[in-house]
């Protein structure tokens, strides 16, 4: 038996409290694509920023290449033989691609001499041995993203690396790119490379893997060969889970339609053809993986990416929405995914966060009146449950999930007719996620429609009246909440044409 | 493909515009004695500008260069009075500059405050903790084997052209030819990047600001054996001089890409702009103006490129 590549076992990693890995083995064969697969949040990423170095696990042992690898960071993963191809390639913008690859290869030392011209001639070579010819002088930052992972693999090859890691790596490529990319797995498989392979494309999973592991919430379901499994079976993997029926879903009298979207198509945010419609009192899902554009449809909904082709009607009258202050005009709320970053302001208290984007009310003649604004925000803060000493206190003090009340307290402030949420209970505590959930289903019961984007396949289903499933910036399925299952949903959302 | 040059080509090409204008109608400008002057004068704005530009590089800023300036001039001053031979005194005024500068790059590094806070704050505390030390005085009475490093005033400018083509070649070989130079160049253009190729970016950011103090140091040390008196006060303002030669010469403000080139030809042009104002008999009133314009003028040029690059790779 051959030694084994990479053997991790019971690796657990938390970030600010939250588990992305609670447990996971994983091992890698000389001359083997092992592909990686799982939903979004299964703990992918996580795994092999760990191989990598790039975070440090918190328990579990890892072996590389035989060796037991008790302290990782990049340096001593480089030297291990590991090498990673990222989604979004770890490149040097303001660099050549000769050096970008220079730099994965050669080991450091201040003073060691730099030799342009065999830099430019070995970069040449290996990008030759990915199947493309870039010229090795030309600057990273013009180059495209298929080009750009094509030096992320030349960089692989050139590390003559035992454990290749890639992510992702077919998500920017052409048929034509795809092919070549697959024959440079074979040859490194060949040499007796490892390679973990993580890919969304279930079906081009069976051309180039010879075993599987399938991630769920964090854990290892389990691994086998391709050959013992179908598409079907490895959905069911993935999903895996009991749909518990905690979500607080009432009947809510459905009404006329709020929002309509014809053909909305925005090239900057990548997103087209987009039709939908939602009424007031339904709470639309919108489902699909990171980067099938759901995002990007809110964005453009929102007037951050304005749309430029298609028709945008609200209680059936066409709307311009250029800005999101039209957006808001309309009566369209946005509270986007990632509220530290974008949906509260942390330093502010939650009565100025409240606020912000109905100051208009609060401060009819340019002057904030302050009372108003604070009876404004105690109403909210009591009406959505949000914990805190009072409504003076800083938002960055504050738990996930009453952050998030906040950010959505900003949009009740406005009145708005639709409001779109954007993962509202991403990284939010389990008790936090069902009070948000009833908050959601208040808000439907008042009347306002809801636009819900989510990841979590049991959320969507347990809140929605009815299902889009977005691939590829567009829609490409519409469930019931009647036909909706798991396995429908992952199924539309991972086709491939 | 965008030019490798093209900042360095337009700096230059603006240099020998100004020459031309200079040749044509005020040829006492290239008077041996003017163009030492200048030269003598730009002295400590090129050596600092020349470790500035490896801060900027890495994506970092030192505005307290004028106040470490300051602090070496009289460290130097001080030391030679007391009897040390010149040599010495510069070695140590050289050793608290990189001490200056290391105490910079410590604490964004590896503390990881933010250079501009980190070096607001030195830029303040040395000025006034100098002035608080010597109130304010100056340092006057130096021994006369300080004056011109103990050469003759017509060895000195010599030494000094020697010590500045010196400087410029040793450090473009380095960032040019040497792997660690390549490291700065790395740190800057995608510090997280550089860090999973094995970079020690701490390691590099901290070297530059410790660099850069012993530039300062030397830069201190080189001007104020020109003068019979030490000003408690020297280098107010000259950060910002340092700066915008170093970002006039292309260095991108946001790290990774410039050359040593670009802020030597930055550090001419914008030392030469203001003596030939006087010389072409426009009030020296413009200087500070126009060299504003200068600025503005390189990086909405840089701002305008950069936007259709980007256009173009999207587009590619």
């Amino acid at each position: 038996m051959t030694e084994l590549l990479l053997e991790a076992t019971g690796i657990a990693k938390s970030f600010e409290g939250v588990r992305a890995l609670r447990g996971v083995s994983f091992e890698l064969r000389p001359g083997e694509v092992h592909a990686l697969i799982g939903e979004n949040g299964a703990g992918k990423s996580t795994l092999i920023k760990i191989v990598t170095g790039a975070v440090t696990a918190d328990s579990g042992t890892l072996r590389i290449a035989g060796k037991s690898v008790y302290h990782n960071d990049p340096a001593t993963a480089k030297s291990l033989g590991v090498a990673a191809i990222y989604q979004q390639p770890a490149l040097f913008p303001h660099l050549t691609v000769a050096e970008n690859i220079a730099f994965a290869m050669e080991s450091a030392g201040s003073w060691r001499k730099v030799n342009w011209k065999e830099r430019r001639w070995k970069a040449k070579e290996l990008i030759a041995l990915a199947g493309a010819a870039i010229d090795p002088d030309r600057f990273v930052s013009s180059l495209s993203m298929p080009e750009q992972q094509i030096v992320e693999i030349a960089k692989a090859i050139g590390l003559k690396a035992k454990v290749v890691i890639m992510d992702e790596p077919t998500s920017s490529l052409t048929e034509t790119e795809v092919a070549s990319l697959f024959r440079v797995i074979e040859s490194l498989k060949s040499e007796g490379a490892g390679i973990v392979y993580i890919s969304h494309r279930l079906e081009e999973i069976p051309q180039i893997a010879d075993r599987i592991t399938v991630l769920r919430d964090g854990e290892t379901v389990g691994t086998c060969g391709i050959l013992e499994v179908d598409r079907a079976g490895l959905i069911a993997m993935m999903v895996g889970r009991e749909v518990a029926n905690v979500y607080p879903k009432r009947e809510v009298a459905i009404g006329e339609i709020a929002l309509e979207l014809r053909c909305v198509g925005s090239r900057e945010a990548g997103v087209r053809d987009i039709s939908l419609n939602v009424r007031k009192g339904e709470i639309l899902g919108i489902a699909g993986l990171v980067g099938s554009g759901r995002t990007q449809l809110a964005e453009t909904v929102f007037g951050l990416t304005p749309a430029d082709s298609g028709e945008i009607l609200i209680h059936g009258e066409p709307a311009v929405i250029a800005s999101p202050s039209d957006a808001i005009a309309h009566g369209i709320g946005y509270v986007p995914e990632d509220r530290r970053q974008h949906g509260v302001v942390l330093e502010l208290p939650i009565a100025a966060n409240i606020s912000l984007s109905s100051l208009s009310l609060i401060a009819p003649h340019g002057l904030i009146d302050s009372q108003a604004e604070q009876a404004q925000a105690e109403r909210y803060a009591e009406q959505l449950h949000v914990k805190a000493p009072s409504v003076d206190v800083p938002v960055g003090t504050l738990s996930g999930g009453n952050q998030q009340k906040v950010a959505v307290a900003r949009w009740l402030a406005t009145n708005p007719k639709v409001l779109i949420l954007d993962e509202p209970t991403q990284g939010v505590d389990v008790g936090s996620k069902s009070e948000i959930h009833a908050i959601v289903t208040d808000l439907a019961e008042s009347g306002i429609a809801v636009i819900m984007i989510s990841s979590e396949l049991p959320e969507v289903l347990g809140m929605s009246d009815r299902i889009l499933v977005m691939r590829g910036g567009t829609i490409v399925g519409e469930l019931s909440r009647a036909e909706a299952t798991q396995e429908k949903i992952l199924a539309l959302a991972l086709e491939h044409n | 493909m965008r030019s490798h040059y093209g900042r360095e080509l337009s700096v230059a090409a603006s240099i020998a515009l100004l020459a031309l204008v200079l040749a044509l109608l005020a040829p006492g400008y290239f008077s041996s004695e003017n163009l030492a002057d200048l030269f003598l004068a730009n002295m400590p704005v090129l050596l600092i500008a020349l470790g500035m530009n490896m801060v900027i590089l890495t994506g970092q800023i030192d505005i307290s260069v004028g106040s470490q300036f300051a602090v070496c001039g009289i460290f130097a001053g001080l030391l030679s009075k007391l009897g040390l031979p010149v040599e010495i005194a510069a070695l140590l005024a050289v050793a608290v500059g990189a001490t200056m500068g290391a105490v910079n790059g410590a604490l964004t590094a590896y503390v990881r405050i933010p250079s501009i806070v980190v070096t607001l704050a030195s830029m303040v505390a040395l000025r006034d903790g100098l002035r608080w030390a010597t109130d304010g005085a100056w340092v006057s009475d130096l021994p006369p084997g300080f004056q011109w490093l103990g050469l003759s005033q017509t060895d000195y400018p010599w030494l000094m052209a020697f010590t500045a083509v010196f400087s410029i070649a040793a450090l473009a070989w380095w960032l040019l030819t040497r792997a660690g130079g390549r490291a700065i160049y790395a740190t800057g253009s995608n510090p997280e990047a550089a860090r999973l190729v094995g970079i020690d970016t701490q390691l590099v950011t901290f070297g530059v600001f410790a660099l850069t103090g012993a530039l300062t140091g030397l830069a201190a040390v080189l001007n104020s054996v020109r003068f019979n008196q030490i000003p408690g006060n020297a280098g107010l303002g000259l950060e910002m001089k340092v700066i915008a030669a170093v970002v006039v010469g292309g260095t991108a403000i946001t790290g990774g890409s410039g050359s040593i080139a670009g802020t030597v030809l930055g550090v001419i042009l914008l030392g030469a702009i203001g003596p030939a104002l006087t010389f072409l008999g426009v009030s020296a009133y413009w200087e500070r103006a126009l060299q504003g314009a200068i600025i503005l003028a390189a990086i909405v040029v840089e701002a305008v490129r950069e936007r259709a690059e980007k256009r173009g790779a999207e587009h590619a």
